[in-house]
């Protein structure tokens, strides 16, 4: 089969042109050398502060691998040609910002209906519109949730510096595989620029993840079936002579289009849900710090989240029992975790870049007796330790 | 009865029979394009397996997806080509066709077919023009004649149609033909052609819409619109010592390019190769 990256020939050269340890590099040079490791082997994107660095490092390094980078005329054709490519049984990527994730949106439904597995790594900048194009933000939190129309699940992750951002790229590479769905990436201008340390691995410590493809002509005539019962239906490649059909229309287990039948519709989009509710295990992941007796627990994600922790360490050195919640995967939300987490805490306190977006997921997991209160600061200068160190005070 | 259709029509061999039948109108142009299209794969012995075949959205997006027994990718309005092109970067050694309507791939899709064309990536494109939005009722379109009447230009049509041939071959395109229904025997040898060519190929057919087009502008039969083409229809060698006067309200025929330039897919590993070297990373 033709799913590329896995070869003795990839690992080879992987092996020798990235010696594993540590490097000073950009959070986006991080992304696309996890990218690299987790096999993707095709970009297309359109230059975006501030992304570019992404699409620079994959132009430079995927040639090396014998993988393919195309610069489209838009974003849009961007998204197209990746789902395009994926159906030919490459793993694909592409980064962009938020103008640019707002114009791919309609195609990342398209991957949604489909269950095209892509990656799409957004750098939050600051918004509405051109906004602050230099700066970071986290303004976007929603929009991966909820930016495409109609009826739909989807997988955002948030790394929290440069060294997660590498591995929580290979993540995403291997959610997308397993689950066959486009998965999103909310990365910010802060972290994507900044220059830290870099672990690189050896490729033998990556997992990597693959598509399930058909095993048997019966399995490849029903795209869109079931037939393991995980909601995930085997991915009949192009080119093997399946003549397999893909439509976003709503279409039946095997692939043609029936808009008609209600139950059809009601099918296709509840198993698509379902193949992403109940894979949890898959894909959700949280990180904890003195949670175990918080009574005031910090809930942040992404570049957020390190001077929360710093905020976090700070009051604990003051006695305040203050702990830190990190949801890695954003959505779906980790609702379960967060409501025994907020059963526990007499406060809660959830900075972001924004003007109040994670906070509305959190208070929908925690009950009305508690102090949930935002600390949120726009203008593409990131949250400092003392500012939300003063907030956790102000509750103590 | 369907047995006997299927006896009787050798061509039925290429299309999806649980999709069938086609929900295209009586008397659309779009089944003489599957027709045409079907024949040029026949001729030149072309495996289906080695097809894909990509379409946006509207009615000539159906022609091929999903009747045509082959891969078939049918995507969101205007980005069929796109969509394409990873198709073509990922299988290389397959024929890439893209079959659509002219509100799909020169109005919202027009930035990737001149894109495309630029780049010359091997994708052929059957652009199916009917003047007219036909799923969605009879609008305008980009290549609605200047004072025809749509259900948006209820009066006259005050806009001038875009040549696409003519800006596709400007854009760079290996090859580029434009026919009308009523040409048949040409346009399945232009089809062929464009198979064959190795770079960016674009056969335009220009294609009857009795029901949306040509209801409202006084020709309802199909006949009709045919006997239209072909009155109108100037050979592009014709056309050459015409005035822009005289070729107002007319349709220029035939090949206006068929040339070698360098192709995208083949650029791109000649470049990775290059890479390979460069870095000493070919394996001994």
């Amino acid at each position: 089969m033709i799913i590329r990256g896995d070869e003795p020939e990839q690992i080879r050269l992987i092996k020798k042109l990235y010696k594993p340890g540590n490097y000073f590099m950009q959070g986006n040079e991080a992304v696309a050398y996890g990218a690299i490791f987790a096999g993707c082997r095709f970009y297309a994107g359109y230059p975006i502060t501030p992304s570019s660095e992404i699409a620079e490092t994959m132009a430079r390094e995927l040639p090396k691998l014998r993988g393919y980078y195309l610069q489209m005329e838009d974003e849009i054709g961007s998204i197209a040609a990746m789902v395009g490519a994926s159906w030919t049984g490459l793993k694909v990527m592409t980064a962009t910002a938020g103008p640019g994730f707002s114009l791919m949106q309609e195609n990342l439904g398209y991957a949604v209906m489909t269950e095209t597995p892509l990656v799409l790594v957004d750098v939050q900048r600051s918004g509405p519109s051109t906004g602050q194009a230099t700066k970071g933000a986290q303004g976007d939190f929603f929009q991966a949730r909820w930016g495409t129309h109609g009826d739909h699940p989807i997988i955002a992750l948030s790394p929290t510096s440069g060294q997660d951002a590498f591995w929580e790229t290979v993540r995403a590479f291997n959610i997308a595989e397993k689950l066959r769905t486009p998965v999103v990436m909310l990365f910010d201008g802060v972290l994507a620029h900044t220059r830290e340390l870099v672990k690189i691995p050896d490729i033998e410590e990556v997992e990597i993840a693959y598509r399930k493809l058909p095993k048997n002509e019966e399995e490849a005539k029903l795209p869109f079936g079931d037939p393991h019962g995980d909601g995930v239906p085997p991915m009949p490649l192009f080119g093997h002579g399946y003549f397999t059909h893909v439509t976003g229309s709503t279409h039946k287990e095997n692939g043609l289009r029936d808009v008609y039948t209600p139950e059809v519709h009601d099918r296709l989009v509840r198993r698509i849900h379902r193949k992403i509710e109940g894979n949890r295990h898959v894909y959700e992941k949280y990180e904890e710090h003195f949670t175990d007796d918080a009574e005031i627990l910090v809930v942040s994600w992404g570049v957020t989240a390190r001077p929360a922790l710093g905020a976090v360490l700070e009051a604990r050195e003051e006695g305040i029992k203050a702990g830190l919640f990190v949801p890695k995967t954003v959505h779906p939300f980790p609702g379960e975790r967060m409501r025994e987490l907020g059963k526990k805490a007499r406060a809660i306190l959830v900075p972001e870049m924004n003007l109040g977006q994670m906070i509305l997921e959190v208070q929908r997991f925690v009950n009305d007796d508690v102090l949930l209160k935002g600390v949120n600061k726009i203008g593409g200068v990131p949250l400092t330790v003392n500012e939300i160190l003063r907030e956790i005070r102000g509750v103590a | 009865m369907a047995k006997e259709i299927y006896s009787r029509y050798p061509m039925i061999k290429y299309l999806r029979k649980e999709a069938l039948p086609t929900a295209l109108c009586p008397g659309c142009g779009g089944g003489t394009v599957l027709n045409a299209f079907a024949n040029a794969v026949d001729r030149l012995k072309l495996d289906p397996k080695d097809l894909v075949v990509v379409s946006g959205i509207g009615c000539s997006a159906w022609i091929a997806s999903p009747y045509f027994l082959a891969d078939t990718l049918h995507t969101t309005h205007g980005r069929s080509i796109a969509f394409a092109t990873g198709v073509k970067v990922g299988l290389p050694d397959k024929k890439v066709v893209v079959i659509s309507g002219d509100g799909d791939l020169a109005s919202i899709g027009g930035n990737h077919l001149i894109h495309a064309a630029r780049r010359n990536i091997d994708i052929t494109v059957i652009l199916v023009n009917n003047f007219i939005y036909g799923m969605t009722g009879g609008q305008l379109a980009p290549t609605t004649p200047y004072g025809a009447k749509t259900t948006t230009s209820p009066y006259r049509n005050i806009e001038h149609p875009l040549q696409i041939s003519e800006t596709v071959a400007a854009a760079g395109a290996s090859y580029v033909a434009r026919w009308t229904t009523a040409h048949v025997y040409q346009l399945i040898e232009s089809i062929k052609k464009a198979l064959t060519v190795k770079g960016f190929s674009l056969v335009e057919v220009i294609s009857q819409c009795p029901v949306q087009f040509g209801r409202r502008n006084r020709m309802k039969e199909p006949a009709e619109m045919l006997r239209w083409y072909l009155k109108n229809s100037v050979p592009i060698s014709k056309a050459k010592n015409m005035s822009p006067e005289e070729l107002e309200g007319k349709f220029v025929i035939g090949e206006f390019v068929n040339r070698q330039r360098p192709e995208f897919v083949s650029e791109l590993n000649k470049l990775i190769d290059e890479v390979q070297e460069h870095f000493g990373l070919k394996e001994e």
